[in-house]
Parts: structure tokens; C-alpha cells; sequence
């Protein structure tokens, strides 16, 4: 891991034990960060652009089937795979702890999708238009991204930047809860935390220090910032 | 020798045979070359239809972001190889039989590395900014990412393109002067220019001695380093079933067991072609099979050794990429595995099949149909079946994709034939100075070989 440089250290902490998989953050997250918008063809191609997804696994035989929900979406790895493979430096790390995308950058080898072992990062393989209402409601924080560049979750990196403009306007740090990305802000059950891991006061570094905590596919050293939590038991299934 | 016919054969005549390919051409090669021609203006016309409209028009979807074009890619590297195996590894091992397939191994490898280094251009999604790859000061201020396998791949590329070329160039050297002294007009000035006043002269031939062993030694160095980068494409990635230290070895010893194969089937190609039945014979078909057959044993460890270990270890991700492999593509497996192994194994063992035109057709032929298999498999089942079992996908290879494809072989090819028509296909000098070393003069009441072997 790298030293660190900046008072932030972005993390989110997904509580399973609480997922209800209604799917509200994957509909935010789309909204929030002009998310092409995608036909029934482009989904069953394999080619959605969701930068989140809910995984759904079935357990068990009727009529005892229960359902674990998985909500994946960039694990802003602190060792991530995607970012020393792109020759362009399109996938980069900033200084607090996010996994960068800079779509002019992109040339699409898709190289780090390949590479990235949550699939989590979505290529543009069509050109996406929003239709005539849609339009209005692009937000101008975020690039539109064109066809031919690889996209996936910043943490709602325009809200991060604001925060902290505001932040440093007033000259103090980010306070705890200030900043949260859309998934998290619309999750009902307040399956998602977000916040600033470096700060071990945070809700999201209290969280993270339970002994429910985990990582995806943790023995590949990446060290991801999306920290998950899940109690044993069938009660918490 | 069984070749000693050769000696008989007076220096004009050899000359005039082996000049033969450079006579105005003829109905059929005019044919030949408006067919190659029609596909490889489909395959642009496809290419240019993707760039337009968008990456969909390939098969590729997340989680296979690589298809075709990386197999076509790979392929072509691989196929890259046969200049360096088979003219500087035999220059080097002074293997005399090399001489007449050299020059043609040479020019394969020229065209087909410069076919390879277009491939992943042609899968970029942005391929109008390629240029931000190549490392140059720019007004962007940006400097390409050395970390990352691709850049290794072009800068590997492109030292191979330079030095191949150089390498097919400096062979030429004598034989262009040959060409410039027999040809008028324009086509006289063209091969004067290009003969660089070659006179030979024993200063110039003692210069062009050292330097042709030089470039011998110097290419192989860089071929091989070329698909090592190639498979640390995979190896260095956390991807299951490409992360494996066995990819860099495993993938020179593809790559030259395509080029091997490759050479076998342009040398029975030539042959019928050009009329070169004395100068391609069944001695050389018996040497070449040799080296693809010990190349073939040595692919079939490797491959062994790669499969072997992970059905040991038996990591459920990795073995899962196995699993989906050989149930999913069955036929496929099996095709590479009898062209790859079985095939040149069995059939190469005997003397009377390796000195068979048409046995020999068969099996070079169905290797490269097996390497490219064999690079399919290695990225595709790969990519479907990755970590995140709820992101497995498949794919299957759009008529766009075919077609680029499609396009590359014929464009090698209408390479291939237009460098047939243009320059000495077989190494004139390179055959005449075996005639020479062989050839035995009178010297008081004993005969001694003209020229002493250099040790």
C-alpha cells in the first residue's frame, strides 16, 4: 500500500445483513452519473452499462429458498489491477484513495476491464443518446461519456470535489457524513455507508471494524476500500 | 549429399532458374492478386464499419473485452517467428539445407509481423487516438504508461519490425545486384538504387559475412523477447488461467512451432509455384519436419506441464476456467490437440512421411489451424469464466470480426506474392556459395575443396 499523502482515505461499508436488493442505488447511481441509457438488446448482448449491480443468489430448495443480495460495484482498490495495465494512464490513483477513470485519456483497449476481478468496469460499446425529456436531466458535473471509452463507479467523485472546495472554503477537513455518493444516499434500509476510513472516528471506520467484516475475493491482495459485513446464522441470511 | 545435382547446374543457369519468379507476371498471379486484393478491401471496408459505428459490431461484451482481433494478434506474432527460427537459428548452426527457404522465411516474418503490430490498432474503441500510446513530447503533456504490458508489446514490436526488415534487407544485398546487372529500364534503376552499389568484392562480402551473422545472433534475442511481452500480456494479469509463470516459455515455443509450420507451407507452396523442385527437395522437407517435430514435443510439454499443474493445485476459479473450457469448446480442444501434438507426433517419426509433399501440406497446414485455436482458447474461455461467477458471460466472433481477419490473411499473402515479384524469393548468393564451398578444384594430383569451412 501506498504512504499516505491525504487526510481522506474514501471507503464504503456495505452492510448485507441489511441489503433488501430493491435496487434503489443501482436506479441513483445511474441518474447521478449520466449512465447511458440502455436498450433490452444491449442488456441481453452483455453490454449493460450499470456501474453498479445487485448480485442475487438463490439458496436452498422450495419451499425453504431464501435470496442473498450482493451490491458490486469499483472496489477502488488500493492495489488495483486495472491501473498498471492501461498504457495511457487513463486508470490512475488519487491521493485519497480513489481509482480514477479519465475518459478523454481512454483508448479503449479495454485491457483494464480484463484485468479488473470484480468486472465491474463497463466499456461504451454503443453510442448512447438520451431522449428528448431525458436530456434535462444529465447532470453537468459529470462527462458524457462517448462510444470506445471504459467507464465504472468514481464514488461519486463530483460530490467528493465539492465537498471539499466547500471544505477548504471554510478551511477545515470534510466532516464525517458531509459527503455520500447516491447509491448510498438512497439505499432505504442504510445498507451503505460512506465516508473516511483514514478518520477512525467516522461511521464508516467504526463499521469497518467489525468483526462481520470482509472483503471480495480478499486473497487476491488487492485491498479494496468497499468493505462488506455479513453475520453468520441462518437469521441473518 | 542428395542435392549434389545442384553442383552440375552452371552459375548463369542457377541464376536464371532461381530469377525465374521475377518474369512478368502472369494471368493467373494477376487473378490471384485481384482476389486478394477484393478480401482485403472487405476487411477494411469491415474495419471502417466498426470505427463508425461502435465496438458492438464485434462479439465482445463484458466480461469478454478481447476476442478475434487479440487471437489474430497473437497468431501473427506467432507466425512472426519462422524468419528467426529457421534462418538465423540455422545460419548460426551453418544447417546448409537452410539456404534455399531462408529468404522466403525472412519475408514471412516481415509481412506478418507488420500484419500483427495493425491488430491492436484495429481493437482499440477510440482508434482515431492511438498516438496517445506512442511515447513523444506532446501539447497534452501526457507520457504513455511503461508499466502496462501494451507499451512493452509496441516497443517490442516495433524493434522486431525494424530489425526483421533490416535483417530480410541485408540477405537481399547481393542478390538485388544480381537482379540490377540482368534487368533494364526502370526496373534497373530501382534494384541499383536498392543494391546500395553492391560490387562484391571479397572486402564486401567478408563486411556482409559478419554483418549477416551479427543480425543472426542480434534477432533471436529480440524474437524471443517479442512473445515473452506477448504472453506477459496474460501472465502479469490476476486473471485465472492467464496468471501462469509458463505462458512466456510456452508461448515462444507456439510461436515457433507456427512459424516452422508456416515455412513447411510456403516451401510447398514456392516449390510448386516457381518450379524450384531442385532446390526444394525432399532432404529439406526432412530436416523441417525434424525441427516441427521436436518443436511439437516440446509445445505438447509445455501445454502438458500448464494443464497438469492446475488439475494438481485444483483451485476452484482456475479449474472452473478448465472445466468451462473443455466442455464448451469440446471440438475445438480436440482439433488443436491432434494438430498440435498428435498429428506432427505420430506422422513426423517416419522418414518416408516427413519426405511426403502432401503428408507434410496436411500437417503444416493443420498446426496453424491449431495455433490459432489454441490462442482462442487461451483468451476466450479465460475471460468468460472469471471471478465473479455472476459475471460470466460468453462470446462468439462477429462477421465484422471474421472478416478483419479474413482481410489480414489475404493481405499477408498479397504481400507475400507481390515480394515474389518483386525480389529473389530463393537466396541466389546464399545457394551459389554452397555450390562453390562444394565444388572441388584440382590442385597438383589431388582434388581439395574450393573454399575451407570457417571454424
Amino acid at each position: 500500500m501506498e504512504k499516505q499523502t491525504s487526510p481522506y482515505k474514501w471507503g464504503m461499508v456495505i452492510d448485507l445483513d441489511r441489503c433488501t436488493g430493491c435496487g434503489a442505488c443501482v436506479v441513483a447511481c445511474q441518474a447521478e452519473n449520466n449512465v447511458g441509457i440502455c436498450e433490452k438488446k444491449e442488456i441481453s448482448e452483455g453490454r449493460n452499462m450499470h456501474w453498479l449491480r445487485i448480485e442475487r443468489f438463490w439458496l436452498g430448495e422450495y419451499p425453504d429458498v431464501r435470496v442473498r443480495f450482493l451490491p458490486v460495484m469499483c472496489q477502488h482498490c488500493h492495489d488495483a489491477p486495472c491501473e498498471p495495465v492501461c498504457p495511457v494512464y487513463a486508470s490512475y490513483h488519487n491521493p485519497d484513495g480513489l481509482n480514477g477513470q479519465v475518459y478523454v485519456r481512454c483508448v479503449g483497449t479495454r485491457y483494464c476491464g480484463n484485468n479488473c476481478p470484480y468486472a465491474v468496469r463497463v466499456f461504451n460499446f454503443y453510442p448512447h443518446e438520451w431522449p428528448k425529456p431525458l436530456d434535462n436531466q444529465l447532470s453537468p458535473d459529470v462527462t458524457v461519456r462517448s462510444r470506445g471509452v471504459m467507464e465504472k463507479c468514481s464514488f461519486c467523485i463530483q460530490r467528493i470535489r465539492r465537498a471539499k472546495e466547500e471544505a477548504t472554503a471554510e478551511g477545515r477537513l470534510v466532516r464525517d457524513g458531509e459527503v455520500q455518493p447516491a447509491c448510498a444516499q438512497t439505499c432505504p434500509s442504510e445498507a451503505m455507508t460512506f465516508g473516511n476510513l483514514a478518520d477512525l472516528r467516522s461511521r464508516a471506520a467504526r463499521l469497518a471494524r467489525s468483526p462481520r467484516r470482509f472483503h471480495l475475493l480478499e486473497h487476491l491482495g488487492t485491498h479494496p476500500s468497499v468493505i462488506y459485513l455479513k453475520g453468520g446464522g441462518r437469521e441473518h441470511v | 549429399m542428395s542435392d549434389a545435382e545442384v553442383t552440375v547446374k552452371s552459375a548463369t543457369r542457377v541464376n536464371d532458374e532461381l530469377l525465374s519468379s521475377l518474369r512478368p507476371p502472369t494471368l493467373a498471379w494477376y487473378l490471384l492478386a485481384f482476389f486478394l486484393g477484393v478480401v482485403v478491401a472487405c476487411g477494411l471496408a469491415a474495419f471502417t464499419w466498426q470505427m463508425m459505428n461502435g465496438m458492438y459490431v464485434t462479439g465482445k461484451n463484458r466480461p469478454v473485452m478481447w476476442g478475434f482481433y487479440i487471437t489474430g494478434f497473437v497468431f501473427w506474432v506467432g507466425l512472426s517467428h519462422s524468419g528467426t527460427m529457421v534462418s538465423s537459428i540455422l545460419r548460426l548452426s551453418r544447417a546448409n539445407w537452410r539456404r534455399p527457404i531462408l529468404r522466403a522465411a525472412e519475408a514471412m516474418t516481415v509481412f506478418s509481423i507488420t500484419v500483427a503490430g495493425l491488430f491492436p490498432l484495429i481493437h482499440l474503441g477510440r482508434n482515431w487516438t492511438f498516438f496517445y500510446m506512442i511515447p513523444y513530447p506532446n501539447q497534452r503533456g501526457l507520457w504513455p504508461n511503461f508499466r502496462s504490458p501494451l507499451l512493452w508489446d509496441m516497443t517490442a514490436i516495433t524493434a522486431y519490425i525494424i530489425g526483421s526488415s533490416l535483417f530480410l534487407y541485408l540477405g537481399l544485398l547481393p542478390d538485388l545486384a544480381v537482379v540490377r546487372d540482368r534487368t533494364t529500364g526502370w526496373r534497373h534503376k530501382m534494384y541499383a538504387v536498392l543494391a546500395m552499389g553492391w560490387r562484391g568484392s571479397a572486402h564486401e562480402w567478408s563486411v556482409y559475412h559478419k554483418a549477416s551473422t551479427l543480425m543472426a545472433a542480434l534477432i533471436i534475442p529480440v524474437a524471443v523477447s517479442v512473445h515473452s511481452i506477448v504472453a506477459w500480456d496474460f501472465a502479469v494479469t490476476v486473471v485465472p488461467g492467464w496468471h501462469s509463470t509458463i505462458f512466456p516459455p510456452y508461448f515462444v515455443i507456439g510461436a515457433i512451432l507456427s512459424g516452422v509450420a508456416a515455412v513447411i507451407t510456403l516451401m510447398i507452396t514456392i516449390r510448386k509455384v516457381f518450379h524450384l523442385e531442385d532446390y526444394l527437395t525432399p532432404l529439406h522437407f526432412d530436416n523441417m519436419g525434424k525441427l516441427l517435430l521436436v518443436i511439437s514435443l516440446l509445445w505438447t510439454y509445455a501445454y502438458f506441464v500448464e494443464v497438469q499443474i492446475t488439475w494438481y493445485a485444483h483451485e476452484p476459479i482456475e479449474w472452473e476456467v478448465f472445466s468451462f473450457l473443455s466442455s464448451r469448446y469440446t471440438p475445438q480442444l480436440l482439433i488443436m490437440l491432434v494438430g498440435n501434438s498428435l498429428l506432427p507426433i505420430i506422422f513426423l517419426c517416419f522418414k518416408k512421411l516427413r519426405r511426403s509433399i502432401g503428408v507434410m501440406l496436411v500437417v503444416s497446414l493443420w498446426v496453424n489451424v491449431a495455433m490459432f485455436i489454441e490462442r482462442f482458447l487461451i483468451i476466450v474461455p479465460t475471460l468468460s469464466h472469471k471471478n465473479m461467477p455472476f459475471a460470466w458471460g460468453s462470446y462468439s466472433p462477429s462477421l465484422v470480426e471474421t472478416l478483419v481477419n479474413l482481410g489480414a490473411l489475404a493481405g499477408f499473402v498479397l504481400l507475400f506474392i507481390l515480394f515474389a515479384k518483386f525480389f529473389p524469393i530463393v537466396a541466389i548468393s546464399d545457394v551459389r556459395e554452397l555450390d562453390v564451398r562444394k565444388a572441388e578444384v584440382p590442385m597438383g594430383r589431388t582434388r581439395v575443396p574450393s573454399i575451407a569451412e570457417k571454424e
